[in-house]
């Protein structure tokens, strides 16, 4: 077994009896990426030098009896988190050149337990989308079929873990920005609580929905990194001063007896066969480990994507307008005045869909507008919330597909807005709600695509979906799967 | 329709961005499918519903208003397009 294949927990065994070295694993990486990374695209910027020293650093303090569970361990960042003196482009030209002059907090946090940084990932711009097709940085390719996307917003940290060019990764997750890519290339991916994470550093798109997280090989990796990145941060006032639990103790709870809601709307027109006859079969598998499985409903998950469409760009569009071109990013040669510099700036430095929502969200703030749209969203959001109170009342967790199908086609979406908006449908109503969501790896399409199950759980829950996740991963070893890229190059035709 | 050409360019006047002819097309027959869909949200009587901006309920978060020093200035500079003498440098914005 090749060292970039294993798990952090794995690895973290052998650097602490000193069967390998963080350098002898770091170097594996950077060899797993050289040899694939021209098929896959993952990354925007590798920080090899950063990652050896940081390596050798770990190496000594291993040496001296310090290893900590993220010690030496490579991970991949994705590129919407600040990095200090590091190039930070968040997948967009306007911010090709742009250097982080400070640590977000979960990078400090991740820099004190001598965890190693192996590069930033790619993503859609500004993390809007749902297929990494949108990065100004080009497309990554899904390393379970080269001819689709990895998933979206973070398909670039998702590609990297599955294709073994890093041990684990972190996301960001707005509308389902971890866990569809985790799903589209069989992964574990965690969406914690809002307010659990502290947003500090990581570049705001939507800042009501915004939140970091663990991107994995199995469960046990993600309450690894969960324990770590977690916690109150006065530096972001809307972390939340809630105690973090060692997320390592829930792996191994008994399951039996817990209680999972299945909700009816989420089992609609639209939902791929083959998604809903393997979610159906991983409920199955469920009720066999002794869980009581009940039916629950959350009515108004059929406006979810609407509201989402309406809160986040509006959310974005007074985000973005940081990027005027005065104190860092890209400004226009061109433009008369002030008003011509920002204007040029923007229009050049912008990709489509950015731009898409910039207007989507202006229009919705405007005068006139603001209550047919904002407004109304903002009043359907409390219906949707109100929903996960009531379903949470009377189970557990929920369990429901990840994404409404595989990983589609690079470019089948790209001319549809609309249809790549829907492909958030069911990772959506979490965000709104502010509640911790997962996707684990759930079985594989007849074109032997993985299929993702996500399991949500109230606020500050996020215990109670390791338990489950890790009872059920335990139990069918879907996780195990690895994508075979020794197959000849993609044949064809770029989109 | 829900939103015509001239609307389309107002609102893109209020967020700093300007299209050519191709796009300004596009956005009006996209924005107009999006804000299609968006209706269905017409359908649910919202009068007594109180809105949720913010997934945690929470109020005014307080701290001191104490100055701290921050040691990278030269490292915000290095990101300027424009600089001089420590400061970043803009168009001239009054004749």
């Amino acid at each position: 077994m090749e060292l970039h294949s294993l798990t952090i927990h794995q690895l973290h065994q052998l650097l602490s009896k000193r069967e390998v070295s963080s350098q002898e694993l770091t170097e594996s990486v950077f060899k797993r990426i050289e040899s694939i990374e021209e098929k896959v695209n993952a990354y925007i910027t590798l920080t090899h030098e950063l990652a050896m020293e940081q390596a050798k650093q770990a190496d000594e303090n291993i040496s001296q009896g310090k290893t900590d569970s993220l010690t030496g361990i490579p991970l991949a960042i994705k590129d919407v988190l600040c990095i200090k003196a590091v190039r930070t482009t968040c997948g967009s030209g306007i911010l090709e050149n742009f250097i982080a002059p400070y640590d977000a907090t979960v990078i400090k946090k991740l820099k004190g337990k001598d965890a190693v940084f192996v590069g930033r990932t790619n993503m859609d711009e500004f993390a809007m989308g749902s297929s990494t097709e949108t990065s100004y940085f080009g497309i990554t390719r899904n390393p379970w079929d080269l001819e689709r996307i990895p998933g979206g917003s973070s398909g670039g940290s998702a590609a990297a873990v599955s294709a073994d060019e890093c041990i684990a990764a972190l996301g960001s997750d707005t509308g389902g920005s971890i866990r569809q890519p985790a799903a589209c290339c069989g992964l574990v991916g965690l969406k914690p609580t809002y307010g659990r994470v502290s947003r500090f550093g990581l570049v705001a798109f939507a800042s009501s929905l915004d939140q970091i997280g663990p991107m994995t090989k199995d469960v046990k990796d993600a309450a690894i990194l969960m324990n770590e990145i977690c916690g109150y941060d006065p530096l972001d006032s809307t972390s939340v001063n809630v105690k973090v639990p060692d997320y390592t103790q829930a792996l191994g709870r008994e399951v039996k007896g817990m209680s999972v809601g299945i909700p009816k709307e989420y089992f609609i027109e639209g939902l791929d066969r083959e998604v809903e006859v393997t979610v159906k079969e991983a409920i199955k598998a469920m009720e066999g480990l002794g869980i009581d499985i009940k039916e629950v409903s959350l009515p108004h998950t059929e406006y979810a994507v609407a509201v989402y469409y309406l809160i986040a760009p509006a959310e974005a569009s007074s985000n973005l307008a940081r990027y005027d071109g005065v104190r860092y990013g890209y400004r226009a040669k061109k433009g008369a005045g002030l008003l011509d510099m920002y204007k040029l700036s923007r229009s050049e430095g912008f990709g489509t869909e950015v731009k898409r929502r910039i207007m989507l969200g202006t229009y919705a703030l405007s005068a006139g507008y603001y209550d047919a749209y904002y407004k109304k969203a903002s009043q359907v959001r409390t219906l949707i919330r109100n929903d996960f109170e009531k379903a949470f009342s009377e189970c557990d967790v929920i369990v429901t597909p990840t994404a409404p199908t595989p990983a589609f086609k690079i470019g089948e979406k790209m001319d549809d807005p609309l249809k790549m908006y829907l492909s958030d449908i069911f990772t959506i109503p979490a965000n709104l709600a502010g509640i911790a969501g997962i996707s684990i790896p759930c079985g594989f399409s007849s074109h032997g695509l993985p299929i993702g199950l996500q399991i949500l759980a109230n606020s500050f829950q996020e215990e109670k979906l390791l338990q489950v996740a890790h009872a059920y991963e335990q139990h069918t070893k879907w996780h195990l799967k690895k994508p075979d890229l020794t197959l000849p190059k993609y044949s064809h035709h770029s989109p | 329709m829900k939103i015509d050409r001239k609307e389309v360019e107002h609102v893109a006047q209020l967020a700093r961005l300007q299209f050519d002819e191709a796009q300004l097309e596009m956005f009006v027959h996209q924005l107009n499918t999006i804000l299609e869909y968006f209706e269905k949200l017409q359908k649910i009587n919202t009068s007594e519903i109180e809105p949720t901006s913010h997934a945690v309920v929470m109020n005014n978060i307080f701290r001191d208003d104490a100055v701290e020093d921050f040691s990278d200035k030269d490292l915000l500079l290095t990101n300027a397009p424009s600089k001089e003498k420590g400061c970043f440098k803009v168009p001239k914005v009054i004749e």
